[in-house]
């Protein structure tokens, strides 16, 4: 993924987000995207982190979801158990905003492992916040570089949960959420289909064709009748992404 | 209780072999200091709890410390892996390592339950995923109003609980504020409790956000000022990005790795 492709990632997840939202951001990307999007179009953005953090302002990336300028910023510092009972669990919060090594059709999840579970190629970090974040926040969105190894047909094992395998699954799990409505890559935007639940490209970026998005995909990708051209980053969307990552 | 004695004497007289050990943390007030002084006094076959294992797990896992952990994030945060973590996972380096993985949300649950006293701790979570497959700490429970089926996870008491703070007096009360994720719980759920504190004070003034841990309920303090570097104490210090970036390189090789633990902990005087 290049710089401006990275860039162009974060400023349509920024732009996903409206004011006055809710949002629980894990670190790296979303987080990027989630403060551009303070910082420009939705200053009354309330950032949610797993350490305890709401309503954090921060005026630099923070590299961690505890680095101490997310605490100096934030409207309240509350302990773990309460972020993820109170606050997560409850389903008070608007958007949960998702990273992930592997993403499948229906938008699961894997940032557990590649390869078998008990004998794994790649150990990755685990589950942290996401499973629940992924079950109780009223919608999902998801930041993931687009490749074949990242966009796979079976994941090697699903942490979080999108669709399932289909309609009715997140009902019959007992997921309060109604799960992921947008995934953004470095490529493009997919939405699920409201019938069958399954990822469609609805977007791509600037200088990039369905065909790309399809050869970077690990399954037979659905693309809308009518795929839009993502509007690309504005001065000020660099300028105040710029101002960000300074000092990070 | 809370008798305030050196870090070495509490690690000591806390910690042995074969012990469960729970460290919190959550990427503030991280026990470094703990954990360093746990594998100089050649610690072993414990089995450590942290929601995030961070460097400090690291460290003692790639130092052989441990032969089990239970866990629920295990990266170097923003950085990428914890790669004597993976070491042990996919080669079995120093040696094998059990592992029992959560959420961060399940794992939480185990400690709530555990500092109430109670067998079980529910929550929502857990559901749809794969995590119940391979965790069998990790069950359902059917509410006994509605019939509505919930997560349910065993109560976690660890033989010890270590934690860093800003703060104790002489009393061994200690105050801890800024980010505090899970640390109350990790003491009250643990037999034998201790706390390393930046300072000890003559009298503990509450800050605004400041969670008190009264002496009684904490077996040992120890004076370790700096005690949570590269992690870091509110008012104290501030996160070492640039050890955390650092890591990674050192951490990637096993003949770096323990350079670096001989140079900074084993070699280093108490």
């Amino acid at each position: 993924m290049n710089g401006a492709s990275a860039d162009m990632m974060a400023v349509a997840a920024a732009r996903a987000l409206r004011d006055g939202q809710s949002c629980f951001v894990g670190i790296g990307a979303p987080s990027t995207a989630a403060n551009l999007a303070r910082v420009t179009h939705a200053p009354n953005l309330v950032l949610i982190y797993e350490s305890g953090c709401i309503g954090s302002k921060p005026k630099k990336l923070p590299l961690s979801i505890g680095d101490g300028e997310l605490a100096d910023t934030a409207d309240a510092v509350v302990s773990v158990p309460e972020i993820f009972s109170y606050w997560l669990q409850a389903g008070r919060i608007d958007i949960g905003f998702l990273g992930a090594a592997q993403i499948d059709r229906f938008g699961n999840l894997n940032s557990t492992v590649i390869g078998p579970y008990d004998n794994p190629a790649t150990r990755l970090p685990g589950a942290g916040g996401a499973p629940e974040i992924a079950a109780s926040c009223k919608e999902v969105l998801i930041m993931i570089h687009q490749s074949r190894r990242t966009f796979v047909d079976k994941l090697d094992f699903r942490t979080s949960v999108g669709y399932g395998d289909g309609p009715g699954d997140r009902e019959r799990f007992g997921l309060r959420g109604r799960g992921p409505t947008m995934v953004i890559t470095d490529l493009g935007i997919m939405h699920p289909d409201p019938y069958t639940c399954e990822l469609v490209l609805t977007h791509v970026h600037p200088g990039v064709e369905p065909a790309d998005v399809l050869e970077a995909t690990g399954w037979g990708l659905k693309i809308a009748g009518d795929v839009a051209r993502t509007e690309p980053p504005t001065e000020r969307e660099l300028v105040a992404l710029r101002r960000l990552q300074e000092g990070t | 209780m809370g008798q305030v004695m050196s870090l070495g004497e509490a690690v000591e007289s806390l910690v042995h072999d074969g012990d469960v050990v729970a460290m919190e943390g959550f990427t503030h007030l991280i026990p470094f200091a703990a954990g360093h002084e746990i594998i100089r006094q050649g610690r072993r076959n414990l089995s450590l709890v942290r929601l995030t294992p961070d460097l400090v797990f690291d460290q003692m896992i790639g130092a052989g410390c441990a032969d089990r952990l239970v866990f629920s994030w295990g990266g170097n945060p923003g950085v990428g892996s914890l790669h004597r973590f993976r070491d042990a996972v996919e080669h079995g380096w120093p040696g094998p390592l059990e592992i029992e993985e959560h959420s961060h949300a399940g794992l939480t649950a185990r400690y709530v339950a555990g500092a109430a006293g109670l067998p079980f701790g529910i929550l929502r979570g857990y559901s749809g995923t794969g995590l119940p497959a391979h965790t069998k700490n990790i069950a359902t429970v059917a509410c006994p109003f509605t019939g509505e089926e919930i997560a349910a996870v065993p109560a976690l008491n660890p033989d010890v609980g270590i934690v860093h703070a800003q703060q104790a007096d002489r009393e061994g009360n200690v105050q801890m504020w800024g980010i505090t994720g899970v640390q109350k719980e990790a003491i009250l759920a643990s037999s034998r409790s201790l706390v390393t504190v930046e300072e000890v004070v003559e009298r503990i003034d509450l800050r605004p956000g400041g969670v008190i841990i009264p002496h009684w309920v904490v077996t040992a303090v120890a004076h370790a000022p700096g005690g949570s570097h590269p992690s870091y104490a509110a008012g104290y210090s501030v996160r070492d990005n640039a050890f955390y970036e650092s890591w990674d390189a050192i951490s990637r090789d096993r003949d770096l790795f323990g350079d670096w633990i001989r140079r900074h902990v084993t070699g280093a005087a108490r």
